[in-house]
């Protein structure tokens, strides 16, 4: 079974540092399966076009295909109509893209956005830039030692000046499981819209943003098995539809005139400019790639791994796991007492094996557990027990030639 | 005295003797843990160089005429490599450290470290080092 899914990615055929490549990066990107590659391939060889203002075959084709993988994209995610899903470049754009067009719409001095301390720079920066530019002020939910969001002291973060909460679905550096559903309960108790980021958790369970009451939820494609510079932001129609644009430019518009110029309609409103259309729709094929593999057997692997990756390193002395929370996905960030990150990623990679290392672009959440970052291994569908072993040897000849 | 070029080469020469990187990182290693850590007066913001991956410190002062540099860094690699670099820089002429070629990191296969996308403060030293030199020398010729 594994191994017909790892003849599915091309790439875990190579060989780095004259050794197999263990390829336990994933949080950052996930590799890509053939149909992903032929989609882009075929794409451009056959359909590549302009869309949407076109009347010729190929532009009618295009669109079509595009305008279909926006329906699946909704479908994924089970969002009730396919105008509330926007193509972005990834997750970053997306939670750009909320934090000008809701911050102009809503935030006035005094206002505040609550952000949690385990957040990506993406799920932070687009808030401080928005805070500073009408007065607001950004609070932020404290992250425990165990890895947790503190509920406690977010239930008194919220109160009448809370215009949106931010926090993600899936920690990238910790791999918390977040309680967004009791999140987005408590913020919609005082009416408080909620984007969530969930780059983390597409790849990994099911995602229902009507069961979790989302306001916004964001994600990129490269993250899930597709290619990178597309990825989505949903936002709730209503909401969506009540907020000014954010980039202007062709296909956003409804009239230009210099006197005045009125906007289109969802979902085009927001989608300035040529799209990425090929990478769309070589993304409808890691949605599909999901689809027929399924979250369940997904997760059962991802557990498998987790749960051996964390009792093979229990036996690595001076060994700190970096959150130990109860739910948990598809990430270990741990630490050799002692070692410094850098040093162990270095030769880890000397063995072939890639891992990242660092403050994970969450640098508050370091700062929190007042190291100056971890090792991450993150795993994917295609990681085996095997390589979890090829790691765990590359790190006890790396501790041997640190200590 | 060995002058600059020199002491790249026999850093060369040094590193001529490991056959695989591991002997070779096992050295930089050793370098890295024997190498005394710089004045806890220099391990301090003014003079950090910050890495994403790894933090170096480095401080520069002017005695007769030559720069020399203290440096550090809290990965041992990347320290095992501050070491080499201030091995060949330090005590030199600010021209000397202008006009310097780094080009035996390239010889001894570590070249990928000074990357800027490794983003373990190597790159950023390197470029910090000539800086100290460039004003070193402007203040030189002012006087
Ligand atoms: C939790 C989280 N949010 C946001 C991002 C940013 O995603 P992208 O770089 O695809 O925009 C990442 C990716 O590293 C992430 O892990």
């Amino acid at each position: 079974m594994n191994s017909q899914i790892r003849a599915q990615f091309p790439i875990l055929e190579r060989r780095v540092n004259n050794r197999p490549l263990v390829y336990f990066d994933n949080a950052a990107t996930t590799q890509k399966p053939v149909r992903v590659i032929e989609a882009l391939d075929r794409y451009y060889r056959q359909m590549n076009s302009n869309i949407h203002r076109g009347v010729h075959f190929l532009s009618q084709e295009a669109t079509s295909a595009y305008e279909g993988v926006r329906q699946q994209a909704a479908r994924f995610i089970n969002a009730p109509d396919h105008r509330s899903i926007i193509f972005t470049r990834g997750t970053t754009e997306s939670v750009n893209l909320v934090a000008h067009s809701f911050g102009q719409a809503r935030l006035k001095p005094g206002s505040e956005v609550i952000v949690s301390e385990m957040e990506h720079h993406s799920n932070i920066v687009p808030w401080q830039l928005a805070c500073e530019r009408y007065g607001a002020s950004l609070k932020v939910i404290p992250v425990t030692d165990s890895g947790e969001l503190d509920l406690e002291v977010y239930k008194e973060l919220l109160n009448p000046n809370t215009a949106i909460v931010a926090v993600t679905h899936v920690s990238n550096a910790l791999g918390t499981v977040n309680p967004v559903k009791e999140i987005i309960f408590l913020a919609h108790r005082l009416g408080v819209p909620v984007l969530i980021d969930g780059a983390q958790a597409v790849a990994h369970l099911p995602v229902d943003v009507q069961d979790l009451g989302a306001d916004f939820y964001c994600f990129s494609s490269h993250k899930m098995y597709g290619p990178m510079g597309i990825g989505v932001l949903y936002g709730r129609e209503q909401l969506l539809g009540s907020l000014p644009p954010y980039q202007g430019g062709g296909e956003m518009i409804d009239r230009v005139s210099f006197e005045k110029t009125t906007y289109n309609e969802l979902p085009f409103r927001f989608e300035a400019g040529t799209p990425n259309v090929g990478d769309a729709i070589a993304f409808s094929e890691a949605m599909h790639f999901i689809e027929e593999l399924g979250f369940e057997t997904l997760n059962k692997h991802e557990e498998v791994l987790l749960s051996y990756a964390t009792d093979r390193l229990r036996e690595l002395p001076g060994i700190r796991y970096i959150g130990e929370p109860h739910v948990r996905s598809g990430v270990i960030s741990f630490m050799i007492r002692g070692l410094h990150p850098y040093d162990l990623g270095m030769i880890l990679d000397k063995f072939g094996v890639a891992v990242r290392t660092g403050n994970h672009c969450a640098q508050p959440l370091m700062e929190r557990f007042g190291i100056p970052g971890t090792v991450r291994a993150s795993f994917s569908v295609y990681n085996t027990t095997d390589e979890i072993d090829i790691m765990i040897e590359a790190l006890e000849k790396a501790i041997e030639m640190l200590q | 005295m060995a002058t600059l070029k020199q002491k790249a080469e026999e850093i060369q020469e040094e590193f001529a003797m490991f056959d695989d990187w591991m002997d070779k990182y096992n050295y930089l290693i050793e370098l890295g843990k024997t190498v005394p850590v710089i004045d806890e007066k220099y391990r301090q913001k003014q003079y950090l160089i910050s890495g994403c991956q790894s933090q170096v410190w480095l401080h520069a002062a002017l005695e007769n005429g030559k720069i020399i540099f203290r440096a550090d860094s809290d990965a041992l690699i990347t320290k095992g490599i501050v070491h080499l670099l201030i091995r060949v820089l330090s005590e030199e002429s600010p021209e000397a450290i202008l006009d310097a070629d780094l080009g035996f990191l390239d010889e001894i296969g570590l070249k990928e470290h000074l990357s800027p996308t490794r983003a373990n403060g190597l790159a950023s030293m390197v470029k910090q080092m000539k800086l100290y030199a460039l004003a070193f020398k402007a203040k030189q010729s002012q006087s």
